[in-house]
């Protein structure tokens, strides 16, 4: 499948690592925005690390017991309560976004404006349904539970804190992609990039996916740890 | 398929759709870890396996990883490498703050314990 190593593997991978960064010219042989996106998003992974890192350290550092997610995040449709089951509903609304974003890239490229623009549709609609339910979530917790970024009444008082900054600066992602894909499926509807070429699809589906890359760090080690 | 020198990425749908499903059914895996009440380095290395192969998948087929030249590759998957010394060193200091805390302060009790069953702290 590395079909795409273009002319230059003739020595390996080397031998063509070498070659990119050495020729003095353009390092990337892509689009200039997908290199930025890539870019951007390698910053973001210090951003999201360096906040899972911080509740990592406090959560092993705290000598009360850290609160049950389990049990917190639990929903009853009527009867018995299931664990964790609005976090799983998110998930799986995550991911059914990030499969239709891939659709779109591809119809993007294929230039079907129509469907590429339903695509990237149906994607932030699936981005505010998660925005959505976590907002839900959001008044749950302050409004029912009583959680405060300096307290709860589960456990150690830091749990607050890691949970408003963690899933709020994901949250506000999710957001601003919401924006991003409108924006762009908008344009892929007017025709905007019928000259330019549609690589903006790949480009905010790179931000897209990533998006859903940090849910799944998020998942295992805020809710299911 | 592959167009790399111009940078598009197109590739057969059925790629994509499988690996959709494929991050279907790990998400419910890992779901299933809490819902089934696994505990202990089961719980750890399970969560962590299907964590690792979801993120793989994600960065690998959807956003185009695989196809991509090794000089973005190394750009971009290399930096991430130093945030490893920043969770080892937090995870150190974070058994000795507790320890300092343990020695000095003395455990402490939650203010209300609701828990039902599940990890005894």
């Amino acid at each position: 499948m590395s079909e795409s190593s273009g002319q230059v593997a003739k020595g390996g991978v080397v031998t063509e690592l070498v070659t990119d960064w050495g020729e003095d010219k353009e390092v990337f042989k892509v689009h200039w925005g997908k290199a930025m996106m890539w870019i951007f998003l390698l910053s973001d992974t210090f951003i999201f690390t360096s906040f899972l890192t911080g509740y990592m350290k406090v959560r092993t550092s705290s000598t009360m017991p850290w609160p049950n997610s389990s049990e917190i995040f639990a929903l009853s449709f009527g009867g018995e309560p299931i664990p964790l089951i609005l976090i799983a509903i998110m998930t799986f609304v995550l991911i059914t976004s990030s499969g239709t974003m891939a659709l779109a890239v591809n119809y993007g490229y294929r230039r079907d404006r129509g469907k590429t623009a339903l695509l990237l549709f149906i994607t932030a609609a699936f981005g505010l349904v998660f925005v959505g339910m976590q907002a839900f979530e959001w008044t749950k917790l302050i409004v029912e539970e009583g959680v405060r970024p300096w307290g709860n009444p589960f456990g150690a008082p830091q749990f607050g804190a890691c949970f408003f900054m963690i899933t709020g600066f994901h949250g506000g992602h999710v957001s601003g992609g919401v924006i991003y894909l409108t924006y762009v499926a908008i344009g892929v509807l007017n025709g905007r990039y019928e000259k330019k070429g549609y690589d903006i699809v790949e480009i905010c589906g790179l931000y897209w996916h990533f998006v859903d890359l940090v849910w799944v760090f998020i998942f295992a080690f805020f809710y299911l740890w | 398929m592959s167009v790399s020198d111009t940078g598009h990425q197109e590739h057969p749908l059925s790629i994509y759709l499988w690996i959709w499903i494929l991050l279907f059914v790990l998400s419910t895996f890992s779901y299933l870890v809490d819902y089934f009440q696994f505990q202990g380095a089961l719980r750890w290395n399970l969560i962590i396996i299907f964590m690792m192969l979801k993120a793989g998948f994600i960065v690998a087929i959807f956003m185009h990883m695989t196809w991509e030249r090794i000089a973005l590759i190394s750009a971009i998957l290399v930096p991430p490498l130093c945030l490893l010394v920043l969770i080892i060193l937090m995870s150190i200091e974070g058994k000795y703050t507790k320890f300092q805390r343990a020695t000095y302060f003395g455990l402490e009790e939650a203010p209300v314990v609701e828990h039902h069953g599940k990890k005894a702290h």
